[in-house]
């Protein structure tokens, strides 16, 4: 039996799948956060294992996420995947080799005859966690700030530019979202950090990093939202489909979807407020709101862009290039096929959920890591 | 349509995905096979309560780990080179390709990267049972990523369930089942996934036979013996019966490869299986291609024909058929295939200058070619022909064919061979007494992983043009960048992949070397 869906439900449908799963990557990126603290944080041996064996155990949820985040692009939007790799290849490359070292240093850097020693592999995964967030973040930006590119008639993508990535890192805006991200993801590490692990010293310096942090969080966030807010956006013509600029194209679609407004505006004062808990109140459960209210608000920006008419990867260099979630998708059947697939999502999650239960019953304690047979 | 690609960064994009998913494939079948050899020993230890099935569990579950995290650090790289490197393949074909890898991604990754903690951290805080079973979850997870991976994979070899839409320029997928269940990714699922558990079981068999001639943890040596030696070999008796299936799959499809690895030349009835050969240059060429001949062969006689249709009788097509032509077998050659995929293409860009000079009529009936069934099977499934320059272009290496072909039959036997003796020896007893045998189990190692890197660079390079088989070649399917950026971009993955392969290796051979003792 086929059910009778439209293609631009599923279009829809998918893109509101990507978002989650962005969404769901940014908060997990909490992991990266976390490393970029690696040799700030922690001011003894035993405090530094106590913390990457807390980030370690959830590394590779961060990283799987990632690599469906790139899958479910690719199927659902193959397009983007085409043109945005192809062309910012520099970018892309980069974000990889920041991922590569990452698998690597939790397993390898305590083990015996690791060769580089376990600085080595700290530096690592100190790499991963600046870079990696930084360039995901300069990458996403490009949604909003458009890239150069051009689309031939059988949609093949010539970069404009032989930077090929790289000169996105001279727009300001696409520079602050990097470093809103990397100063997300390390507020919602320390807010983490707090909630699982049991050792007061750990949860003093904590406390006292949150602050520089999430204050530089916000001036770069609010930077960045009044830039796109208050900026030209790339609006595509509903019937036509031509792209064109319009002034304060993404406030307006914010206004035109009440819903997504209200999930940004919750979003957005779950993490202040997880912040907030925490620095004036000593609350250790602050990345519960902190944590689900990036969710939110990185849903919701993901929601902007790709919904109301707009070009989700604008190229700033040829107008009629830019993708929209109507141009750049897979077939009907492919994303309906997918949609079935996706059907099995609530039971991952669930599993996750429950295995993650079973195995965090206690907080992280130095007695904890010694009772423990796999030590990163 | 982009046409004169700098041949630099062709050779460049196919170097770089070379050296990503080789060096992925050092660490994959070992986690395919390992984690079964790990979940059974597990089971035997929930099943008798004995401890010290436990610390055999852990010892492998521990170079589990570090195999495992290498392997997904380079498999997220080739994932991502498709669209790095190959963007207009990922657009070309992304319609199906992508649905494998997504789902790999929901169905596969997240079952193992979620088990795999509680297999670690979860000794002393899950039950025996459910601890067991996550065990054993790993184990599905990582041969359930495998099946998506070879199902994309396939179809490249075979493309099927697709239609070509004119609009988008791509190919897009109308059923499926036939892409999951295509012929060649049933045979290469079941080969490569068995090739896993044959390596697994060598790498266990070796070490446990270094044990032995250090005369070190004797129970557990012996005891993963036994299971690397059942194991192993219902494993390697698997990967020849898929192999024989996957050979007689691959002389429909994919006729040139298949002689290729033979080094045939001239198709024939009753042609000989060549057990053993050394190749050299001949004087026999097609276009500027020089053809190969043997200095010397060892033959089967009459065995590639029934390897390729189950009997004697069966005509084999030679290189030369299959690129010249041959009418009486109603072969087509590639001069009149090029012919029809330049047709093809032709159609698609008149039908494209059509749309864009608002030409309906003519645009109409362009698109209606398109749904022609004539055109469909007859032109348009020769679309890739019509980017190649001669007729020799459609001819892959046929030595590097021919040799790690045979390097991987003869090494399958080998392995068959080592697991019947190991088998009766440990069953007998007397094991310890045959150290000449334990050296030589020590050696199959490498000559494991030697194998399984010869039946990839058989399957990819053996299928030379093609990325897409008879559909794209390589040359239309490279991203646009510069040789130089990809160049140096292969210098520092080669680079990297080194470094964290020549960690890996050390820290493995000093975990083994450890023992039981950590």
């Amino acid at each position: 039996m086929t059910l009778m869906i439209s293609y631009s439900f599923l279009q829809g449908y998918w893109w509101v799948i990507i978002s989650l799963l962005a969404s769901l990557l940014v908060f997990l990126m909490f992991v990266q956060g976390g490393q970029s603290l690696i040799f700030s944080l922690p001011d003894n041996d035993a405090r530094k294992a106590m913390m990457v064996n807390t980030l370690g155990r959830k590394w590779e949820l961060t990283f799987t996420t990632l690599v469906t985040f790139g899958g479910a692009f690719f199927a659902a939007f193959p397009l983007f995947y085409a043109t945005s790799f192809g062309g910012a290849y520099w970018v892309w490359v980069a974000i990889l080799f920041s991922f590569i070292i990452q698998a690597v240093a939790y397993e390898y850097r305590s083990k015996p005859a690791n060769l580089f020693g376990r600085k080595t592999f700290d530096i690592f995964l100190f790499i991963n966690g600046s870079l990696g967030p930084f360039l995901i973040g300069v990458a996403v930006a490009t949604f909003f700030t458009g890239s150069q590119f051009t689309l031939n008639e059988m949609n093949q993508v010539k970069w404009a530019n032989s930077w090929h990535g790289l000169e996105a890192l001279i727009n300001g805006r696409n520079l602050a979202l990097g470093l809103t991200l990397v100063f997300l993801a390390r507020t919602n590490s320390l807010l983490y950090i707090i909630n699982s692990v049991d050792d007061e010293g750990l949860s003093a310096r904590s406390i006292n990093k949150l602050i520089i942090n999430s204050l530089s969080f916000l001036v770069f966030f609010v930077f960045f939202m009044a830039a796109i807010l208050f900026s030209e956006g790339y609006t595509a013509h509903p019937d036509t489909g031509n792209i064109s600029m319009e002034k304060f194209k993404y406030l307006h679609n914010l206004i035109q979807m009440p819903v997504v407004l209200i999930i940004f505006l919750a979003g957005v004062t779950a993490v202040l407020w997880g912040i907030g808990v925490t620095i004036f109140r000593g609350c250790k459960k602050g990345i519960w709101f902190t944590g689900s209210g990036t969710i939110l608000t990185v849903f919701a920006l993901f929601c902007t862009v790709g919904f109301s008419n707009t070009a989700f990867y604008p190229s700033s260099f040829d107008l009629n290039s830019s993708l929209t979630i109507h141009n750049a998708s897979s077939s009907l059947f492919t994303l309906r096929t997918m949609m079935y697939v996706s059907f099995i999502i609530p039971f991952v999650a669930a599993y996750i959920w429950y295995a993650w239960k079973s195995i965090n019953r206690n907080k992280i304690t130095g007695e904890e890591l010694k009772g423990e047979g796999h030590v990163y | 349509m982009i046409e004169n690609v700098d041949p630099a960064l062709i050779d460049w994009s196919r170097a770089q995905f070379a050296l990503t998913a080789i060096y992925h494939w050092i660490f994959v079948p070992l986690t395919l096979g390992l984690s079964f050899i790990v979940a059974i020993m597990e089971t035997i230890y929930v099943r008798t309560g004995n401890e010290e099935w436990k610390r055999i569990t852990r010892f492998w579950m521990t170079l589990f780990g570090i195999n495992f995290a290498i392997g997904i650090a380079t498999g997220i790289i080739l994932e991502f080179e498709f669209g790095t490197n190959w963007s207009n393949y990922s657009w070309f074909v992304g319609d199906i390709f992508g649905a494998p890898l997504a789902i790999e991604g929901i169905l596969a990754f997240f079952l193992e990267s979620t088990f795999i903690a509680v297999m670690f951290f979860g000794w002393n805080k899950v039950g025996k049972k459910f601890h067991l079973a996550s065990s054993w979850l790993v184990a599905i997870g990582s041969n359930l990523s495998a099946l998506w991976i070879l199902v994309a994979n396939a179809w490249m070899q075979n493309p099927v369930g697709m239609v070509f839409n004119p609009d988008t320029a791509r190919n897009e997928m109308v059923n499926f089942w036939a892409v999951l269940f295509n012929p060649v990714a049933v045979d290469k699922f079941l080969h490569t996934v068995s090739s896993g558990y044959l390596l697994a079981s060598l790498f266990v068999l070796g070490i446990s036979s270094w044990f032995l001639l250090k005369k070190r943890e004797e129970w557990l040596a012996k005891r993963s013996i036994l299971i690397a030696s059942v194991f192993g070999l219902f494993s390697s008796l698997m990967v020849a019966f898929t192999g024989d299936t996957s050979a007689r799959t691959l002389s429909e499809l994919q006729p040139v490869k298949f002689a290729a690895f033979e080094a045939l030349n001239e198709g024939k009835q009753d042609a000989g299986l060549v057990a053993f050969g050394v190749l050299k240059n001949s004087e026999d060429n097609i276009g500027s291609r020089k053809l190969n001949e043997f200095v010397f062969r060892i033959e089967i006689p009459g065995f590639l024909s029934v390897m390729s249709g189950g009997d004697r009788n069966v005509f084999v097509p030679g290189i030369k058929d299959l690129i010249n032509g041959n009418e009486e077998r109603q072969i087509l050659s590639v001069t009149e295939k090029m012919d029809r995929g330049r047709y093809a293409k032709k159609v698609l860009t008149d039908y494209k200058l059509a749309k864009s000079q608002n030409n309906k009529e003519q645009a109409e009936a362009l698109m209606n070619i398109f749904g022609n069934r004539d055109f469909i099977d007859n032109y348009f499934r020769y679309f890739g022909y019509g980017f190649l320059r001669s007729p020799e272009d459609a001819i892959p290496n046929i030595p590097v064919a021919f040799y790690t072909f045979h390097l991987m039959v003869m090494l399958g036997f080998l392995f068959i061979a080592v697991f019947v003796v190991s088998l009766f020896l440990v069953l007998k007893g007397t094991l310890t007494k045959y150290r000449w045998f334990l050296w030589i189990s020590v050696a199959m190692i490498p000559l494991a992983y030697i194998a399984s890197e010869s039946g990839w660079i058989l399957a990819e390079m053996g299928r030379q043009p093609w990325i897409i088989q008879d559909l794209m070649p390589v040359s239309a399917a490279v991203s646009q960048i510069s040789p130089g950026s990809v160049m140096t971009t292969f210098i520092l993955f080669s680079v990297l992949f080194t470094a964290l392969l020549a960690a890996e290796i050390s820290i493995m051979t000093r975990q083994i070397k450890t023992g039981l003792k950590h």
